[in-house]
């Protein structure tokens, strides 16, 4: 099967679909959220596949559920099954976290607690997931704004256990270690000094929103601006260490136009680039 | 007029129609260049419906208690003439006793 | 575990935190750093689910929102969605229930046609998303007897019995227009579908034609279709009907019978 190339790839939106069509990028990839492409028919279908046949494809889950308990949504499990069948990506990802219960949907990337009976059913979700979709899955590290005193082991652990058992890799989204980190007063060097870099099947990148709470700063996964410095620092200090991955520049809300974008995966080529060279004198 | 006649001018409007849209030929692939060439704007943005992030968002919702909840868009300014269904053209101002956390 | 706190197992957490979402207190074990700020940390959660769900209401309904308004719209969505949670993670479904929501909702009962125009912009995204079935060459019909030829209709295509004169309000309220001042009385019907550049136009329609598309749905010949119209109302002209149904691919092929 093939991967994604190591390289800067943008979110595809419909609104700068003609803008794509009228002068074709030199992007490593898009990336499209599974369940906007759900329906039967029409214009998503037409301007995806339009996509599609010009450029390497990411499919990005965001409602599988993963985190969440029970067993995973069959129907959700066949329909993601056919979008994979229908537009062969060369990546599926999706979340460590939870958006159902029962049969209620919530939309959002909702945190559980790390503990041995949330690792093994994790677990049985991934293995689930790759079985029914017949390919190795990508997980994503979650940006979270709350701790549960459950919890008993640490993230990075947990993401690497999930990792081991199951055989998937892992999507860094070096924002959401920066948002988590900061929101939980912890070090992102230290997080991802432990971090096993060498299971990253892709990077993400996006902008965060900043509140100032008593006890400091507070970050939301916002998805609205440009990626702050801090994070551009991590996702160099990063790649000097793993060489070029693909790299996503996440921008969902707020939707600037297309030339903003396109300067965002630019800069995150130029440091990917950097670190062509970087390895290439280490080695 | 007979039911005869009338079926017989019915087939033959039909039977005209049929041969004026084989005439006129249209494309398919008309709509697609137009689709390709032009973003997405008006009425057809509304009917996508809504897509899903994997954001959160910076965005405060309304929040509140007991509120006043009236309408306020273009309904209020929207006139049906009078009788069409027998209901009073404004809204009432009801008091909406609901708790929404804040 | 002697000495540690017993927590819930997950699924009696997941149906907590929904539970606090909706106002209820924060799930056991659910904390922050600085514990003291759990509640404003959780709050965030209850911002993305309740602002997600209401921008996508919004986008469903964005008639309806420049009916009542923003803000109305928003507490509205609000209370729609905590009681009326999706049920699949594909959000472009979701919404199905809102016309009947808006016909009980209290504060619109001045407003009865609420709900039809709701009916007419659910519609719509149903067939903006419904299955690709290419149009059929026009050319095919040259010649044919009307009262052989069986019509097949393209999956978008849906006819609407309103009670209020919804399409014309919908059509008089389009966001970015000037809103329109007067509607007509009483019932109309409306035909969706969606046309070759993935437009979903809605067009007011006679019960006439609503009968004679309705027929074609049903696999009745078009003689037979246009018959039935025409016995529903005399004065009843299946031309500009078929030629609209045609001219935006709708029919998506045909079968000649004996």
């Amino acid at each position: 099967m093939k991967t994604l190339p190591k390289a800067a790839g943008l979110g595809f939106k419909p609104d700068h679909f003609a803008a794509i069509m009228a002068e074709p990028p030199a992007l490593g990839f898009f990336e499209v959220h599974a369940e906007n492409y759900m329906g039967a028919g029409g214009l998503p279908h037409a301007q995806l596949a339009a996509i599609r046949a010009d450029h390497a494809l990411s499919l990005h889950g965001v409602g599988l559920s993963i985190g969440g308990p029970g067993r995973l949504n069959a129907d959700h499990l066949a329909r993601l099954r056919r979008l994979c069948d229908r537009y062969q990506p060369e990546s599926f990802s999706e979340h460590l976290a939870w958006s159902s219960h029962g049969t209620d949907y919530l939309n959002d990337l909702l945190p559980l607690p790390y503990t041995d009976e949330t690792l093994a059913l994790v677990c049985d979700h991934v293995d689930e997931a790759q079985a029914a979709l017949g390919r190795r899955i990508l997980i994503e590290n979650p940006s979270t704004y709350v701790l549960f005193e459950q919890s008993v082991i640490p993230e990075v652990d947990f993401l690497y256990e999930i990792a081991r058992r199951t055989g998937c890799g892992l999507l860094l989204d070096v924002n959401n270690v920066f948002v988590s980190c900061t929101n939980h007063r912890t070090d992102p060097r230290r997080w991802l000094a432990d971090f096993p870099l060498h299971l990253v099947g892709e990077i993400h990148l996006g902008g965060h929103a900043s509140e100032e709470l008593p006890s400091g700063p507070f970050l939301i996964d916002s998805h609205d601006s440009e990626v702050a410095d801090p994070v551009w620092t991590l996702f160099t200090e990063v790649i000097a260490r793993t060489g070029p991955l693909p790299t996503l520049v996440e921008w969902d809300n707020d939707l600037p136009d297309w030339s903003t974008l396109r300067a965002e995966a630019a800069r995150a080529q130029h440091i990917l680039d950097q670190g062509e060279h970087h390895l290439a004198r280490a080695s | 007029m007979t039911l005869a006649k009338t079926t017989l001018g019915l087939g033959a409007s039909l039977a005209c129609a049929l041969s004026m849209a084989a005439a006129t030929g249209v494309h398919a692939e008309e709509g697609m260049e137009k689709c390709f060439g032009v973003a997405l704007a008006g009425q057809n943005d509304c009917a996508a419906g809504p897509g899903t992030t994997c954001a959160g968002t910076s965005k405060v919702d309304y929040q509140g208690n007991a509120w006043k909840l009236v309408p306020a868009g273009t309904c209020v300014t929207m006139e049906l003439p009078a009788g069409a269904d027998g209901m009073a053209r404004s809204g009432s101002l009801e008091e909406l006793d609901r708790d929404i956390p804040a | 575990m002697p000495g540690l706190p017993d927590f819930p197992a997950h699924g009696t957490l997941t149906f907590a935190f929904d539970a606090a979402l909706k106002g209820a207190p924060l799930p056991a074990g659910l904390t922050a750093t600085d514990p003291a700020e759990a509640e404003r940390r959780f709050a965030v959660y209850r911002n993305n689910v309740a602002t997600s769900l209401i921008e996508a209401l919004a986008r469903r309904f964005p008639v309806i929102r420049r009916l009542v308004g923003a803000e109305f719209f928003a507490a509205m969505a609000r209370i729609y969605a905590e009681d009326h949670r999706p049920t699949s993670p594909v959000l472009l479904e979701w919404g199905q229930s809102f016309p009947d929501f808006l016909a009980g909702f209290a504060p619109l009962k001045g407003y009865p046609y609420m709900a039809d125009v709701a009916r007419i912009e659910y519609a719509r995204g149903l067939a903006f998303h419904s299955a690709d079935a290419p149009p059929m060459d026009p050319v095919r019909l040259a010649g044919a007897d009307p009262y052989a030829l069986r019509l097949r209709l393209a999956p978008s295509v849906r006819v609407l019995h309103l009670g209020h004169p919804a399409v014309s309000i919908w059509l008089q309220n389009q966001p970015g227009t000037a809103p329109g001042t007067v509607a007509p009385a009483g019932a109309e019907i409306a035909l969706i579908l969606r046309d070759r550049a993935f437009n979903v136009p809605v067009r007011p329609v006679t019960g006439a034609e609503a009968r004679m598309v309705e027929g074609l749905g049903r696999g009745e010949t078009l003689g037979v279709a246009a018959e039935a119209a025409v016995a529903a109302d005399p004065d009843h002209d299946p031309q500009p009907l078929l030629l609209y149904l045609i001219g935006s691919g709708a029919i998506t092929d045909l079968q000649e019978t004996e």
